[in-house]
């Protein structure tokens, strides 16, 4: 196999496929810093203690959690058309992703919340907080501190379930990967070039996620 | 219009539901494959041999670091390079398995490490061999925190199964995206394609979770 392997192309095509890295790291980027904001919206409302917002809430998490994102992706791709509305295949990629992880995000920084003693939110209550202040100075600072692991695992799998967008023909690293099997005939040099630099990435994101843990872990007692 | 393209897609349900058949014919094939080698793999990992546990975390930082999409197509387009001609279903049963076994296999392993050291030691006084203590004392004990994550892992793998749908695989959602090219409203037509994903995959979000409560109630009254 690895007589007819061509490195000179490899080589050659880097660019492209650097190109490629950027893109999906920034798309991944933006996408994880959209599904926090719809996290923390979703998780919000789930732990609001009112039906008419709990509801919602739970419905947009369990229907995203039991439906693949390939099927949410082209839902908006072609489904937006429908409506009228016109949005560029990275945009609307963006926003399914962002949709899609902002679920299992709402999930994350619920165990997040759920982790914090119930005293500190009688103590922000005695202190005559409002909700609103409770959760911008007291609850999610701290849920979201203990949630930074699970969520690089969250980004680890947005950089992964990001490939999905070449399908949508935006461009990224397994389009580059894909124009290279298409316009060169050569799938291997390819596809196992966009291998190794997802896992460049991947191996980055998990050495961060396990070094925010050790700092966790080695947090003292009752500092938070 | 929409109406009328409510019309049409009802008509070509009968499709969708022969893609139905394909997406649960490839995922019970492969998760019944991921299971059986997820759980050999585990257990094999828990035996601490050096070089088992080396090509095992080779193994799984590959599957893990990469987008199945890209495991995919180094499967279906570069194997017939070295001489191997798979089919498109082949190919959907074959990257899904060994996808789905390395995530398996860490949720053995993990259920593994969760019973305590001293369960073992007892069975190694009492005599048993490596492969009895597994088989008597360890697994059954883990069976219990497996399966919630087991039945996660299996609602993950069921929605992984429409990438296989880009290699030609007729399954729902490829349906859903040869019939809107027909019937251009990816409203009604992907609504219909999610729909039969939530019907699988629902009930099994509905089993996880509840076999998550029920664990963690039991644990907390300890």
């Amino acid at each position: 196999m690895l007589e007819t392997f061509n490195f000179r192309v490899i080589w050659a095509t880097m660019p492209q496929f650097l190109h490629g890295l950027g893109a999906t790291a920034w798309i991944s980027l933006a996408a994880l810093v959209g599904a926090m904001l719809v996290g923390i919206v979703a998780c919000v409302m789930r732990l609001s203690g009112r039906r008419l917002l709990i509801v919602p809430a739970v419905a947009f998490i369990e229907i995203i959690r039991s439906t693949p994102l390939l099927a949410q992706l082209y839902f908006f791709y072609f489904g937006l058309p429908a409506l009228g509305l016109r949005a560029t295949e990275t945009q609307t990629g963006i926003m399914a992703l962002a949709l899609n992880s902002g679920a299992y995000v709402a999930e994350i920084i619920r165990a997040g919340v759920m982790s914090i003693p119930r005293g500190q939110t009688e103590a922000a209550v005695a202190s005559g907080l409002n909700l609103l202040q409770r959760l911008r100075y007291v609850i999610l600072p701290q849920a979201i501190g203990v949630s930074i692991p699970a969520l690089l695992g969250q980004m680890i799998v947005l950089v992964k379930d990001s490939a999905l967008l070449a399908l949508i023909s935006v461009f990224e690293l397994t389009r580059a990967g894909q124009l290279m099997a298409s316009e060169r005939f050569m799938p291997a040099e390819g596809f196992f070039t966009t291998a190794v630099l997802y896992l460049l990435l991947y191996f980055v994101l998990k050495y961060a996620s396990g070094q925010w843990q050790k700092r966790l872990i080695f947090r003292p007692a009752g500092g938070l | 219009m929409w109406g009328h393209y409510l019309q049409s897609l009802m008509a070509s349900l009968p499709f969708f539901f022969k893609g139905l058949g394909v997406t649960v014919q490839v995922a019970g094939l492969s998760l019944t494959i991921g299971t059986v080698c997820g759980f050999a793999l585990g257990i094999a990992r828990a035996g601490r041999v050096r070089a088992v546990d080396l090509a095992l975390s080779a193994y799984l930082d590959l599957i893990r670091g990469t987008p199945f999409l890209v495991q995919l197509f180094i499967i279906f387009f570069i194997l017939p390079e070295w001489g191997v001609h798979l089919d498109a279903f082949a190919s959907a049963v074959l990257s899904l398995s060994v996808y789905g076994t390395a995530y398996i296999c860490e949720i053995v392993y993990g259920a593994l490490q969760g019973v305590g050291p001293g369960q073992k030691e007892a069975a190694a006084a009492s005599g048993l061999t490596w492969l009895q203590q597994m088989r008597y004392v360890v697994v059954p004990q883990a069976l219990r925190p497996i399966l919630p994550p087991l039945v996660g892992q299996y609602v993950l793998l069921i929605k992984d199964t429409a990438v296989v749908s880009v290699i030609g695989l007729t399954d729902v959602t490829r349906v859903g995206w040869l019939t809107v090219q027909r019937i251009p409203n990816g409203i009604l037509v992907f609504g219909l394609v999610g729909l039969m994903y939530f019907l699988i995959c629902y009930p099994l979000v509905w089993v996880s979770n509840r076999l998550e409560t029920r664990l963690t109630v039991e644990e907390s009254s300890l």
